[in-house]
């Protein structure tokens, strides 16, 4: 015989609307073993867990069921109140009747009997629950950070400065991210150089952080508190230990390629480092570009580096580390306007996606900072069309949160730098943020013309050879618009990277709609993911500003430090062990475990889970075909207990 | 009065029921018939899970878990996927109807899916009336 408490949330009215609570609890004190049913308007709240826990005491309950919103919500809330009254945290029930129940239907009798039932299972499970004993580990006291733009560089800066050992693990050959390609930023105007670069500087300074660039994560094992990395460092062909950054081998190079960093608008060379200010200083060579590579002499650059940095001869390397937690931050990517035929981009060459624009402000850029058309002459009217693939249902649905902001920025920039007439054709204006407002009022003044009417169209100018005809509806005066400009700006959506399903998939993280890492809980996890111990900060999460970015790396930060401060942690019991006397050693689960887990013990003939490496699926129990597994808390009679109280109503 | 059938659904822990929630906060709606009982992970489901089920009188069987490929422990729905299918088979085999038991793979960010695959195969259970072939009278 058990003794069951029930207690049954309101939750204000998100579950008293479409379930009659009361009668829940009136029905629940009728069920087997339950000795108390209480229903309450917050469960979670300070006085419900009070009640909750002085019933545990008064009626000395054995077993707890809280009928309130989801497991993933709140359960660690009231195990936490199990376990300090000293019942075992693991004697739980919770029942889904928010978001399974009240939220998804009108009816408050479907409601109602659906909770019925749902509560009728968890009791019938109740009855069956066992005490369990969680696991501690040992914690390693380093963290990953996995990107090195903005979020990457200040999550690595915080945890460092607490004393942790950082790994800032980042793909190209510099850190910085996209605010390094920027000029300024909005709606300050200050200089992204400016706040960005001392950063990077003390990134590759501080004691307490490796910096590995041109590194890729390869492989991740291990859970929280011990994760075991294995990172590849793509090959250089240049010995950055030896290199003493002097980039004569960049000046003498014969190789051409595309400058990635100015967003394909000029070369670089084949041995180069991407901006003149790159974190580290050192050369790497492209191999696509090389002109030894490619045709199998050349080595100029070997020739005349005096260290003898040069490696034709280096390969990729892989490093293992050992980390307790891990942040990413991947960023993201903009959306290949090309597939928009519409706006010519690719086809004409006075149409510019947003991070060119930024490179042309830039005084580092490929135009030193002038503001010129790929022809060098200076537009005299440039169009910026928001909102190009996102707000769109037949691209991307989200809103990109960045655009509108940046492209007022733009139109600020322009003004100062030509003599040009700027339109902005945009759907909304959103300009939500500290001082964004007075920004965008402020543009206003600087004569800049704003046409809320999405841009449609760009096509070649048939009146004036040269230029391009921009077509827009102007939705407040319902006109078609039709204006002959020289320059258009694409502000395409922000999309995740185009590896970001690459990097879920290493450390289990789910994707939303879109492609962006999905959050724990959107509002009261938003940096923790599905998988303990990794968190997500920037953009690779979704669309952000700076200030957002910086808030969220911060954050993580602080969540990773939550992991790695202590020595150990206490992990979920919830995993699978074998009866040896059931066993019949046919070792089905040694092959199918995809941790390793269950080991055979040849001098007994049977099987055993390595505990610490069980991550508690339940695989191992369903393909035992004597039942000789039990997973624990899903046990085959806590599964099969539930279905028949669910069935029964 | 109209027939209700009675839908027991399994759901991994980490997809499918994440994604049962978010139809829940995204305020879809959907037919109330369906009653999921929570796993780790697709592969916890013993094909008899699904047999007991029918016996107990469930009128429909569904599962529901990560995208093949993206299983929060890497290779679990993979074998649920052939043991399923399987299942299917000898549901087929021993006289249930194959359309009272469906697999479907719903991640944590498919809310929508999750309301539609639920409406539908509640009006496909509906359509199909009460189970009896597996059901023990208690």
């Amino acid at each position: 015989m058990s003794r069951i408490g029930v207690f049954i949330c309101h939750c204000g009215l998100n579950i008293a609307k479409t379930v009659r609570v009361s009668e829940l609890a009136q029905f629940a004190s009728t069920l087997p073993d339950v000795v108390v049913a209480k229903d309450y308007k917050f469960m979670c709240s300070t006085p419900g867990q009070e009640m909750i826990a002085n019933d545990i005491r008064e009626y000395k309950l054995d077993r707890v069921i809280v009928t309130a919103c989801s497991p993933l919500m709140h359960e660690k809330t009231f195990r936490k109140v199990l376990a300090a009254t000293g019942l075992n945290q693991y004697l739980l029930s919770i029942v889904n009747i928010r978001e399974q129940v009240s939220w998804v239907t009108h009816d408050i009798e479907e409601g109602t009997s659906k909770a019925k039932a749902l509560l009728n299972g968890a009791v019938y499970r109740a009855r069956l629950l066992a005490p369990l004993t969680s696991r501690v580990i040992n914690v390693c006291p380093d963290v990953l950070v996995v990107g090195g733009g903005i979020a990457g560089i200040q999550a690595a800066l915080e945890l460092a400065n607490t004393g942790k050992k950082v790994y800032l693990v980042e793909k190209n050959s510099t850190i910085g991210g996209h605010m390094a390609q920027f000029d300024k930023t909005f709606p300050t105007l200050d200089c992204s150089a400016c706040i960005l670069t001392p950063k990077m500087d003390a990134v590759l300074q501080h004691k307490n952080i490796t910096l590995l660039t041109s590194c890729e994560i390869s492989e991740v094992k291990g859970y929280v508190g011990n994760f075991d990395i294995t990172i590849r460092q793509k090959a250089r062909y240049v010995d950055h230990d030896k290199c003493n950054a002097c980039l004569a081998c960049t000046e003498k190079c014969p190789g051409k390629g595309v400058s990635e960093w100015d967003e394909g608008l000029v070369k670089r060379k084949a041995i180069y480092i991407p901006f003149p200010q790159a974190v580290p200083q050192k050369p790497v060579i492209d191999r696509d570009t090389c002109t030894f590579f490619k045709k199998g002499k050349c080595r100029l650059c070997e020739k005349i580096c005096e260290q003898k940095a040069i490696d034709f001869e280096q390969t990729d390397t892989f490093l293992p580390i050992k980390v307790g937690a891990v942040v990413i931050a991947t960023g993201y990517d903009l959306m290949d306007t090309r597939e928009l035929i519409q706006y010519g981009y690719g086809k004409y060459p006075g149409v510019y996606n947003a991070l060119e624009v930024e490179r042309l402000f830039n005084s580092a850029g490929p135009t030193g900072g002038k503001v010129t058309l790929r022809d060098g002459k200076e537009p005299q009217a440039i169009a910026i069309f928001h909102c190009i693939g996102s707000r769109d249902k037949n691209h991307y649905e989200h809103c990109s949160r960045v655009c509108c902001m940046y492209s007022l920025k733009f139109a600020h920039l322009f003004k100062e730098k030509t003599e040009a007439d700027v339109y902005q054709f945009y759907i909304d204006m959103r300009a939500a943020g500290k001082g964004y407002e007075e920004f965008y009022n402020r543009l206003i003044e600087e004569d800049v013309k704003f046409i809320r009417g999405k841009g449609a169209r760009v096509k070649s100018c048939a009146e004036e050879p040269g230029r391009l005809m921009v077509e827009a509806e102007d939705t407040i005066t319902g006109k078609f618009v039709r204006l002959p400009v020289d320059m258009v700006v694409l502000s395409p959506a922000i999309v995740p990277r185009a590896d970001a399903r690459d990097v879920a998939r290493l450390f289990n993280l789910s994707t939303d709609k879109q492609g962006f890492f999905m959050e724990r809980h959107p509002k009261l996890a938003p940096l923790s993911t599905m998988s303990e111990g990794v968190y997500i900060a920037g953009v690779c999460q979704s669309p952000k500003d700076i200030p957002d970015t910086v808030a969220q790396a911060n954050g993580a930060a602080a969540e990773a430090l939550t992991i790695v401060e202590k020595d150990t942690m206490e992990l979920e019991a919830t995993t699978a062990m074998v009866n040896p006397s059931s066993c019949c050693g046919c070792q089905n689960c040694v092959r199918v475990c995809p941790y390793s887990a269950p080991f055979f013990k040849a001098d007994k003939g049977v099987s055993e889970i390595n505990e610490a490496l069980c991550k508690g699926c339940g695989l191992c129990a369903a393909v035992c075909p004597a039942s000789a597994i039990i997973a624990r808390h899903f046990t085959n009679d806590q599964i099969l207990s539930e279905m028949e109280g669910l069935m029964e109503y | 009065m109209s027939f209700e059938p009675k839908i027991l659904g399994i759901a991994c822990n980490w997809c499918t029921y994440t994604g049962a929630d978010l139809a829940g906060t995204t305020r879809l709606q959907y037919p109330q018939n369906l009653r999921v009982v929570r796993v780790m992970c697709s592969s916890r489901i013993n094909p008899s899970f699904i047999f007991r089920a029918f016996q107990m009188g469930a009128d429909g069987v569904l599962i529901g878990g990560c995208h093949p490929g993206d299983c929060h422990y890497n290779t679990g729905n993979l074998y649920a996927r052939r043991r399923l299918a399987v299942t299917k088979k000898i549901l087929d085999f021993s006289g249930m109807e194959p359309e009272r038991f469906r697999v479907e793979w719903i991640s944590a960010s498919e809310g929508n899916k999750f309301a539609e695959v639920v409406t539908e195969f509640t009006e496909q259970i509906r359509k199909l009336g009460p189970q009896t072939k597996f059901k023990i009278a208690l």
